[in-house]
């Protein structure tokens, strides 16, 4: 392809504090890919998603945001890029409400979904919009979580275990969520646990151990790559 | 006309007199519940900076003429600037360590500062006048009301009543409470989070210098004002609970109540009874009346 990554990681180390996490990662996403890292937990998938935005401790190699190298820049000049992010643990902040959790983060960029398309995907946060951003139910804080970095026009998004503990109806509300978000034009990393919600969604999946890429291939190969994924993850 | 055998002249005056001392409390830990709340650290330094505040009006008037308005507006700027170095320069260094580190660093800073006040001015007071507009008093029939005391009330009240609704009300404020939660977070949505924190200390330190201008005309602007007033200010700030910003103000206003009525019914207590209620408060609740557990 001729045109820049959203996303390109070369050799990208990172630390937390003394401890070494992550060990030369490469991977390359393209504009408006659904890509999903996989592996067991410890092998640097969430830390990936994190050390692309600064918030490990020191880094090392080369990470690129549509281009643009950022391994020296500072965590919020990288979300000013376009990149959102949603944690493993949501971060849903319990001294806001649920409209003001919503409304948070700034605008980095132009063509975010207005508030109205938001709602209309989330009828639930349209309800509960005044409570307290805790007291939602653990689906609707998932659902907060990811509805905010839409709103502020970041076309590159980091969504770290969205489907953890939540039911399956809503699980499927969260598949056909990205779904919408790829017929949009997201670029879009998921770190997930849950392969059967993962892998149907995924252009394109990668199998982390140890800190590093172990193996990366495309949708369409999954079946054949079936006895290999076992073995790294175990499932 | 009395009230449990005190004259009513003496009971509203000695309120009044509560009140005023409430302001200033409320004002202080204020200020130190913004600086807290963000950046995790016990600012020690908040009194000299508000002793600071109030010589930063007297120098004004004593070097270059210039009267109480003037130095309302430009002591908080100058002194939050001061803030803004001290943050920059030294601050910043420490928010990985613990509380402990910060409150040494900001205590030796309230030394330093006040050392060199001494050096400069001596320990004795430095007299500022009453703007002419707030001179006399008004009569309310029941009671003389000292125009420049009201002044302080009213004013410290809107003040603080302004930074109540800037935190809970706005976009503003909601960074600054997103901020205390999880500020490696709001960073992750693309918010300065270094440059609100500096701000934050800034504006903080800038309610200390205003407490220091309302102060200078009610007492003598000298050295050690600070270092008297911030032990019970700090005894407020736990009562209210550490970080709470309506409890800073509401515990400030109510224990300076409180003192002017213990002063009234038994004189004895008044300097210690805001140090009784701090040990019950934190025997019965250890995080403070409006404070959460952490």
């Amino acid at each position: 392809m001729a045109d820049t990554p959203a996303l390109e990681l070369r050799g990208l180390q990172a630390w937390y504090g003394e401890s070494h996490v992550l060990h030369g990662v490469d991977l390359t996403v393209h504009k408006g890919e659904v890509v999903t890292l996989l592996g067991r937990n410890g092998a640097g998938r969430t830390s990936t998603l994190r050390a692309i935005l600064g918030l490990t401790g020191a880094r090392a190699g080369s990470i690129k945001v549509d281009g643009a190298e950022v391994i020296n820049a500072s965590t919020h000049q990288i979300a000013r890029l376009g990149v959102g992010y949603c944690p493993e643990e949501r971060g849903i902040f319990a001294s806001l409400s649920c409209e003001e959790n919503l409304m948070l983060p700034p605008e980095v960029r132009s063509g975010g979904m207005t508030v109205e398309a938001i709602y209309a995907m989330f009828p639930n946060l349209r309800e509960r919009r005044t409570s307290q951003g805790t007291r939602l139910s653990g689906g609707e804080q998932q659902m907060l979580a990811v509805a905010r970095i839409l709103r502020t026009g970041a076309n590159l998004l980091l969504l770290d275990e969205i489907s953890e503990g939540l039911a399956p109806v809503i699980v499927q509300a969260l598949a056909n969520m990205i779904r919408q978000l790829k017929a949009l034009g997201y670029t879009v990393v998921m770190v997930e646990q849950n392969f059967r919600f993962a892998a149907p969604l995924a252009d394109r999946l990668f199998v982390m151990e140890h800190g590093r890429v172990v193996e990366q291939f495309a949708a369409a190969e999954l079946v054949a790559k079936m006895p290999l994924l076992h073995e790294y993850l175990g499932v | 006309m009395e009230v449990f055998g005190v004259p009513l002249q003496a009971l509203l005056g000695q309120l009044l007199l509560g009140l005023v001392n409430g302001s200033f409390y409320a004002l202080l830990s204020l200020g130190l519940a913004v600086i807290f709340g963000l950046l995790n650290i016990i600012n020690f330094s908040h009194g000299a900076l508000y002793m600071m505040g109030a010589y930063a009006a007297w120098m004004m008037m004593e070097y270059l003429g210039l009267g109480y308005w003037w130095s309302l507006l430009v002591a908080p700027i100058a002194v939050g600037g001061v803030g803004v170095v001290i943050e920059r320069l030294m601050l910043r260094r420490l928010y990985k360590l613990d509380h402990l580190y910060g409150l040494l660093l900001t205590f030796g800073i309230a030394l330093i500062i006040e050392g060199v006040y001494r050096d400069q001015f001596g320990v004795s007071g430095q007299p500022y006048p009453v703007p002419s507009a707030l001179r006399g008093a008004t009569n309310l029939g029941f009671m003389i009301l000292p125009n420049y005391r009201a002044w302080v009330v009213v004013a410290s009240l809107v003040i603080c009543l302004a930074t109540w609704y800037v935190i809970e009300r706005t976009r503003l404020g909601a960074y600054l409470r997103a901020g205390t939660e999880n500020p490696r977070l709001v960073q992750a949505f693309g918010i300065n989070v270094p440059r609100m924190v500096m701000l934050t200390y800034g504006f903080g330190v800038a309610l200390a210098a205003i407490a220091g201008v309302l102060a200078a005309p009610i007492i003598q602007v000298n050295p050690l004002m600070g270092s008297n007033i911030i032990i019970v200010v700090f005894a407020v700030v736990v009562i209210g609970g550490m970080g709470s910003i309506l409890g800073s103000i509401v515990t400030g206003l109510g224990l300076g109540l409180i003192e002017g009525l213990t002063r009234v019914f038994y004189a004895e207590a008044s300097a210690t009874v805001v140090f009784v209620i701090m040990a019950v408060v934190l025997l019965l609740r250890p995080a403070g009346l409006f404070g959460r557990e952490r």
